[in-house]
């Protein structure tokens, strides 16, 4: 079964919301689901309204199903450091490292060096065991966006290519094996408009050339129309019957201006072009043949509260 | 106060313009529009994008990516101005840096070495790097053959607008970091001139790392060094333009709160950075013609059809309004408290559109509504 869980999706769409959900809706009774941001943007912290997160593993909530959600805001800088103490014990020699500006150098010059311990935490986080039980139940991830995703996946089988052999080569197989294998589901979080549409097409494409498994495609904000079809129809070709919006508002004891048959109509007009355009970005989601799940738009914007209803609508 | 764009465009004396906002806000079609606008109003505009939608980046012709400006065709040319738009591609840009700046062995060596490539095709930052890179060659072409009087730059699409100003600062401060020297040292002398620290450094890399990876590094590292300099010294050049009177930043935010608390902090930044903003363009704002059939109002007429079971259609077109009444309000009172909280910076609206942009006729409209 799928345990970790890779949530992307282009900037704008929602991906921490929807990432955040996710462990939510995963969190049944008696599980430990582990949420990880790795951009450094403290988005779960602004999402759950705590403080900003240390490079620790904390509770910050529990699902609506009792399970207990755990968050982390993986750093590069320390889990480099980590990294070095817990493979190669070297706790002052890692302060040297420090001392002489190679941490640094990771974050600048080789960006990528940054993926590759960012990927290599959320390894270790979804492989620990505590008294021989898995420590957490599944893990969520907050992945960086879908323009950046492949290669952020990818970047052990770049090492691979430049380490022959080694440590580093061993370890970068043993995280390529993981994220190949059964246990990982990649999510893309999109909007129904044409870039991030897009976006999640040429993901889905770049991430399975690589091997990498697509969980599912998670629609979000989406808005239900009040307007039937017929009704979509006549709007978009600007033929809804005047007289009858006229006698309806007459009736329901609406008396204002002369244009308002009018603006109503193009309202409708307007709305009904936006909602094609939608089913057509839907449609080549569909095409896709993957599963698709929907989320509907929180107009009020995003607390607690909502992202219980939408882990509901993920475990619906 | 209100932000008038085609003043900006007009001034001859507006060299650059830079759009910059947190993702998804509409900063490429905002370039487009106003590089598109400028043109028609006689000025000779290069729109550098790092990557537009697909239909956007077909009606300006962008259809090949060769990092070179070309003619965006069906450009009204009566005022004697011109349109050239162009795609970043990272990867030439920095190929053609190397090429550029290295003798022809040691380019050959530095092209062929796997962190070169790993480095200049897929790892996260070198965007910002190159669409720096990019924007200092455009001036510097426009400066020398004068094709062009205005350049409007695109920003690339990074978790943080901010990463594309802190690009050039960081290169700059790594190449004087302590670690690049401390690479360098055993291509160029003596290890034992080394302090233990750094020796005990050296031999962390070389268990961590193994002896061919590091060797790698070094040959790399070194066959850059000369390119290092120039680089940096193109860097600091690049953000001394930017911070020049014939920039002009643009924010562009849309009326959400993370987008209007990202422009807040850019806002914040380039002030800090002594760089000109020239306002913030709250795009996609809800617009309604008929603001006086509250959300409230509509909803109830609604109910009130649908409890007398009388003309589904309109209670479904006045739930409708109503939904998009919630959004006009919503939209208006965080665009209101963002002008509010920010006295001093101008401002303008653009009312968001049914559909999206994918001619130069869209282009146009949006230019139209930039600066209505």
């Amino acid at each position: 079964m799928a345990r970790l869980h890779v949530v992307t999706g282009k900037g704008g769409t929602g991906k921490t919301t929807v990432a955040a959900a996710m462990a939510l809706a995963l969190a049944e009774q008696g599980k430990r689901i582990l949420l990880v941001e790795v951009e450094g943007r403290q988005g779960l912290a602004q999402l759950f309204d705590v403080p900003p997160l240390p490079y620790v593993e904390r509770r910050i909530a529990h699902g609506p199903a009792g399970g207990e959600v755990f968050a982390l805001a993986v750093d590069a800088e320390a889990a480099l450091l980590e990294y070095l103490d817990m493979y190669y014990h070297l706790g002052r020699a890692g302060k040297a490292l420090e001392k002489v500006g190679a941490i640094d150098f990771v974050t600048t010059i080789a960006p990528g060096l940054r993926d590759v311990l960012l990927t290599g935490k959320v390894y270790e986080a979804t492989r620990r065991k505590v008294h021989g039980k898995l420590a957490y139940d599944a893990v969520v991830v907050d992945a960086p966006p879908t323009g950046r995703i492949a290669p952020f996946l990818n970047v052990n089988t770049e090492v691979a290519g430049l380490a022959k052999v080694g440590p580093i080569r061993n370890q970068a197989d043993a995280i390529m094996g993981m994220l190949r294998s059964d246990i990982t589901r990649i999510h893309l979080v999109t909007l129904l408009e044409e870039m991030p549409v897009q976006e999640t097409l040429d993901a889905v494409g770049q991430l399975e050339a690589l091997d990498l498994r697509i969980g599912s495609i998670v629609v979000n904000m989406v808005r239900n129309s009040p307007l039937d079809d017929d009704a979509l129809a006549l709007a978009v070709k600007e033929k809804l019957p005047a007289a009858e919006l006229t006698r309806g508002l007459k009736a329901a004891g609406l008396t204002i201006g002369d244009d308002l048959v009018q603006t109503l109509a193009s309202e409708a007009h307007d709305h009904a072009i936006r909602v094609g355009l939608e089913r057509e970005n839907r449609d080549r989601i569909d095409a896709l043949g993957k599963q698709v799940t929907e989320l509907t738009l929180q107009p009020d914007g995003i607390d607690q509260g909502t992202l219980i209803d939408l882990a509901e609508e993920f475990r619906a | 106060m209100n932000l008038d764009l085609d003043a900006l465009i007009d001034d001859a004396e507006t060299r650059i313009i830079v759009t910059c906002g947190s993702g998804g806000v509409g900063k490429t079609t905002t370039a487009a529009a106003l590089g598109l606008r400028a043109a028609e109003r006689g000025r000779k505009v290069v729109v550098l994008t790092i990557d537009p939608a697909r239909r956007l980046a077909q009606s300006l012709g962008l259809t090949e990516l060769d990092n070179t400006p070309r003619a965006v065709a069906e450009v009204n040319a009566k005022n004697g101005g011109r349109l050239d738009a162009m795609m970043l591609d990272m990867k030439r840009t920095f190929d053609d840096v190397v090429l550029q700046h290295a003798t022809p062995e040691k380019a050959e060596q530095i092209l062929a070495n796997p962190f070169y490539q790993a480095l200049s095709s897929s790892f996260a930052g070198t965007q910002e790097y190159m669409a720096m890179e990019k924007l200092g060659q455009l001036h510097k072409q426009a400066e020398r053959t004068g094709e062009w009087d205005l350049i409007v730059v695109d920003t690339p699409p990074s978790r943080s607008a901010l990463d594309f100003l802190d690009a050039p600062e960081r290169l700059a401060s790594l190449l004087e970091g302590r670690f690049l020297r401390l690479l360098l040292a055993p291509a160029r002398g003596p290890f034992k001139l080394m302090s233990a620290g750094v020796n005990m450094a050296m031999s962390v890399l070389n268990k961590v790392l193994g002896a061919q990876v590091l060797t790698d590094v070094q040959t790399f590292v070194a066959a850059f060094d000369t390119l290092f300099g120039g680089f940096r010294q193109r860097a600091e050049q690049t953000v001394a333009l930017l911070r020049e009177s014939h920039t002009a930043f643009l924010v562009v935010a849309s009326p959400q709160n993370d987008a209007l608390r990202e422009a807040s902090y850019f806002a914040e930044r380039l002030r800090a950075e002594g760089m000109p903003l020239a306002g913030v363009v709250l795009n996609r704002v809800t617009n309604t013609e008929a603001p006086e059939l509250s959300a409230e109002r509509s909803l109830a007429a609604a109910e009130k059809l649908e409890e007398a079971d009388k003309s589904p259609l309109t209670a479904a077109v006045l739930r409708l309004h109503a939904d998009k009444m919630q959004q006009v309000v919503g939209d208006h009172k965080r665009a209101e408290r963002f002008r509010r909280g920010h006295r001093a910076i101008r401002t303008v609206e653009v009312p968001a559109l049914a559909d999206d942009v994918h001619d130069l006729t869209g282009l146009r409209q949006i230019g139209d509504l930039l600066t209505a």
